[in-house]
Order: structure tokens, then sequence, then C-alpha cells
């Protein structure tokens, strides 16, 4: 298969190729779904020990001036205000009727907030943050001129350290600007696998040479975007676009925990009357983790019924979680049905399989402590 | 003396005193990548030509299995069932998937040899 011409490549294309990754589209990008080593063990690598990821795909993007927290918490119900300089945080851009046009991660440097938003919305994203935010005299600024690698496993910490001396004393959900192998380059301590590990913002000039050194660090493999799925997916982390979008909520989508204390008291975020409202009478459906009992994967929109044949929900991600040696899914069911040990039956190939609800994640996170 | 032919679909059947085995060729299990779940069909089960004979998934995605030739499923090979990663290792050796009786031994005709089938999988791909 050929890849269309209009394909944009990341900093990280000529390695891509060099490393034998297989390149597929994948939201406007060319981008690696995989390596020689193939998505099983990939994802396997990572879990045990470090994996190398290219998301320069998605979006960085830098608020500066005075008030933009204040400014940023009018599109997002996480307390944002509250964020300590450091410390990064998980959200989501609201609309007006209590669905997700993203979702996102925030950090707070000493002059502005470092924002990182999905591939496929940058672009809606950066154009929603300008509206609201530039007539508050908030300066939005893309970056396109940055490259963005993770590096994920029990072993990225051990791996990056002599690149990155610095990057040791970050915790979990925090960052700096540090130096990498010289380079000024935006850590933070965070990811998308479950795993200890780092996200790694750097000038896009510099990102295969840094991508190279880290890949002659012990145990650090290239991972391509297949095994960055079923990780995620292990992990029990929505992907935007299949498990949340326009039309679901933070609290159908169980991201409550997401939303800070002082905003359920106040509001003043986008569908904030929706949203609030549904905190205290309870969501009609809720977002869960799916256990298939045979081995058989029950992919995205494989309809869900409960014991009686009435269908009841429907799965948004699933496929094989090679570290749990089996199938797994997520997706929506009516809230009568969402504790987890309920039985319910997931339409396969027009044929009835039984499958449980059950309590995310399907791997337990180790991040680090 | 044993036929070998190959579908578009990149399965495989070979055919040999009065039985046909089927499996998918090195090609489609390189491009499913690892494969995880099996579905084979029973044994006694009639399969017509380019009908759905087995399911395969792999991490990436779930793909079927047509079989290449009608006739009954006299046997499967459980073991792929239980080791769906066999068929990685040995799509067209030990990772064969069913042997059928055929009832129309003269269909065979219509499908690629190797030559062929070779010849087929260049106009893929780049």
């Amino acid at each position: 298969m050929s890849l269309p011409d209009d394909l944009k490549t990341t900093p990280l294309y000529a390695l891509h190729q060099e490393l034998g990754g297989k390149l597929v589209p994948f939201a406007g990008y060319a981008m690696p779904v995989n390596y020689p080593m193939g998505v099983l063990k990939e994802h396997l690598h990572t879990r045990s020990q470090a994996g190398l990821f290219d998301v320069s795909h998605m979006g960085v993007v830098s608020l500066i001036g005075q008030g933009a927290d204040k400014a940023l918490e009018a599109l997002v119900p996480a307390d944002i205000c509250g964020l300590a300089v450091g410390r990064q945080r998980y959200t989501q851009f609201t609309n007006a009727r209590g669905g997700m046009q993203d979702d996102l991660m925030v950090l707070r440097l000493p002059d502005r907030l470092s924002l990182v938003v999905n591939a496929s919305c940058k672009h809606e994203d950066i154009a929603h943050l300008k509206g609201a935010l530039e007539p508050k005299g908030i300066k939005v600024v893309a970056h396109p001129e940055l490259a963005l690698l993770a590096l994920q496993g029990p072993k990225a910490a051990e791996a990056f350290a002599p690149l990155a001396p610095e990057a040791a004393r970050l915790g979990f959900m925090s960052g700096a600007e540090i130096k990498v192998m010289g380079i000024a380059c935006l850590v933070t301590r965070s990811g998308y696998t479950g795993e200890d590990g780092y996200e790694i913002a750097l000038p896009a000039e510099k990102a295969e040479e840094v991508a190279r050194a880290l890949l002659k660090q012990p145990g650090v493999a290239p991972i391509g975007l297949g095994a960055r799925d079923s990780l995620r997916l292990e992990a029990g982390l929505c992907l935007y676009g299949s498990d949340i979008d326009q039309t679901t909520s933070p609290v159908e989508a169980d991201l409550v925990w997401t939303i800070g204390k002082r905003r359920r008291e106040e509001g003043g975020f986008a569908g904030d009357g929706i949203i609030l409202a549904q905190l205290k009478a309870g969501a009609k459906r809720k977002r869960v983790g799916i256990k298939p009992e045979g081995r058989a994967p029950a992919r995205a929109h494989t309809i869900i019924q409960d014991g009686q044949g009435r269908v009841i929900g429907e799965i948004t991600s699933g496929g094989f979680g090679p570290s749990v040696d089996g199938p797994v899914a997520m997706g929506y069911v009516e809230a009568a049905h969402a504790a987890p040990g309920t039985s319910v039956q997931l339409i396969v190939r027009d044929k009835p399989m039984p499958a449980k609800i059950v309590a995310l994640p399907f791997f337990p996170h180790r991040y680090f402590k | 003396m044993t036929v070998l032919r190959f579908t578009n679909e990149h399965e495989w059947i070979s055919f040999d005193n009065g039985t046909a085995t089927v499996g998918i060729t090195d090609y489609a299990a390189h491009q499913l990548g690892d494969i995880v779940f099996i579905e084979l069909p029973e044994i006694g089960k009639s399969l017509a030509k380019g009908g759905q004979a087995a399911v395969v998934e792999s991490v990436k995605a779930a793909s079927e299995v047509y079989s290449p030739a009608s006739g009954t499923v006299t046997a499967i090979n459980q073991a792929i069932a239980d080791q769906p990663g066999q068929v990685n290792e040995s799509p067209e050796g030990e990772g064969w998937f069913y042997k059928m009786s055929l009832s129309t031994p003269g269909e065979l005709s219509g499908l690629m040899d190797k030559d062929a089938y070779e010849a087929y999988l260049k106009t893929l791909d780049h």
C-alpha cells in the first residue's frame, strides 16, 4: 500500500523508515503503526523494559499572559488556577452540550501554561483557544517547531537518566524545562501507557539525535502506534474520537476525578449546567471496562446486550490485551448495568458472546511514586 | 501428486488423494501481524467456494478466511485455535486451518499456481 501524497511527516520520518516501521496514515500524518518487532512484542517490551514513541503529530500549545489559568478554566472543568508551578493535570475541552471536543494535558511552567492536545483536533483546539483567550489578552502560541517523544516503561527512568540527569527529580504528573544531552527540552513525567515514563518536547531538528541516543540505551526499543493503543486500552485510558467525543460528557465517561472540587461548586466552564446536573443526579450511561469471557476480541461498535437480549450499550474500544493475555474492551452501558461483575453479552459476528463489566484498568498502573 | 493452489484473498489449498488442506499464505500472516484468535469451522460443515470458512483476529483487526473450494470440512487444526501464534510461525505448514473433501475438484483449476501467485503479490505493495 502506498501512502497518500498529502500526508505530513514528523521529524523522525527518516528514522522510522530506517528502523523498518510500517507507516500508515494517522490524523493526517505518516506514522509507524509497528516496527519489525510487531505490535504484540512491542507492547510487552514496553511493559517489561522501555519503549520510545514518536508522538510529534500531537500539538504543543503555550498560553502566555496574566490570567491564562482563569481564562482556560472557562473551557475546561479542571482546577487550573490551583495548579502549582511544575505540576501537570489531565482535562477536557467541554462543549455547551456537556460533551467533549478534545482531551488534553495542562502543565504550569513559571511563565506560561503548556498544553498537549490530540493530533486530530489540534487545529480546532488552537482556534477555540484563540477565540476564547486572545480577547482576554492571553497569547496562544502553537509549536509546530517542536517534536514530541514519549519514553515509557519500567526502565524509562534508568534509560533517560544518563541523557537528562535532572529528569529523575520529576514526580508523576509534573514537568519542567530541563536539558537533555545539553538541549533545552520540556519534559513531563507522564504518558499514555499506565507505566512510568516521560514525554519530551524538543526542537524538531534535534529530535532524531535524541531519539537515536535514547534507542542506544539498554532496554529501549522503538514502539509504534499499534502498541500505544493496546497499552492505553489495558490502562483504561480514553482515546479521543473513540471513547470520548462531542456527545459524551466527562461524567458519563467516568472522568469525574478530573473535575476540580472548586469547579464542581462554582461551575464556569462550557456545558457546566449539564455536567454539574449529571454529577448530582448521575448520568444515564457510564463508560466501563468489559472483559469478554472467551478468547475472541470484541472490537469498537460491538453491541452490548443484557441477559435478556435488550441493547444496553456499545463498545468504543476493544481488542487483544497482550499483558492481560486476552481480549479487553471498554464502552458505554446504561447506568443500571455499570456495576463491576454485571454479566452482559456482546454481539460478535451475529452471535452472543458472554462478557463481564469490570473495573478499569485491566493492567495495574505503575506510575512513579 | 500434491496440487498447491492460491486465491486472490491469500488462502492456499493443497490437494492430494481426495483430501484438501487449507490455510493462509505467508504474505497474509505477515500482513495480519500477531494473530491472537482463530475461529475454525465445525467438522462436517459444508463450505461453498468463496464462502466464509474461518475468522482470524490479529492484534490490529479481524479478517475472514474464505474457502478456496467447495466441499465438507473433515478435520480442523485445534493446535492453532489453542496457539494462534503458530500461524505466524508457519502459515503454509504447521499453521494449516482445516481439511476438506472437495465436492467439485475441478474448481481448483481456476486458482493460481505458486508462480502465478508470486507474480500476483508483486502487483500488490509498492
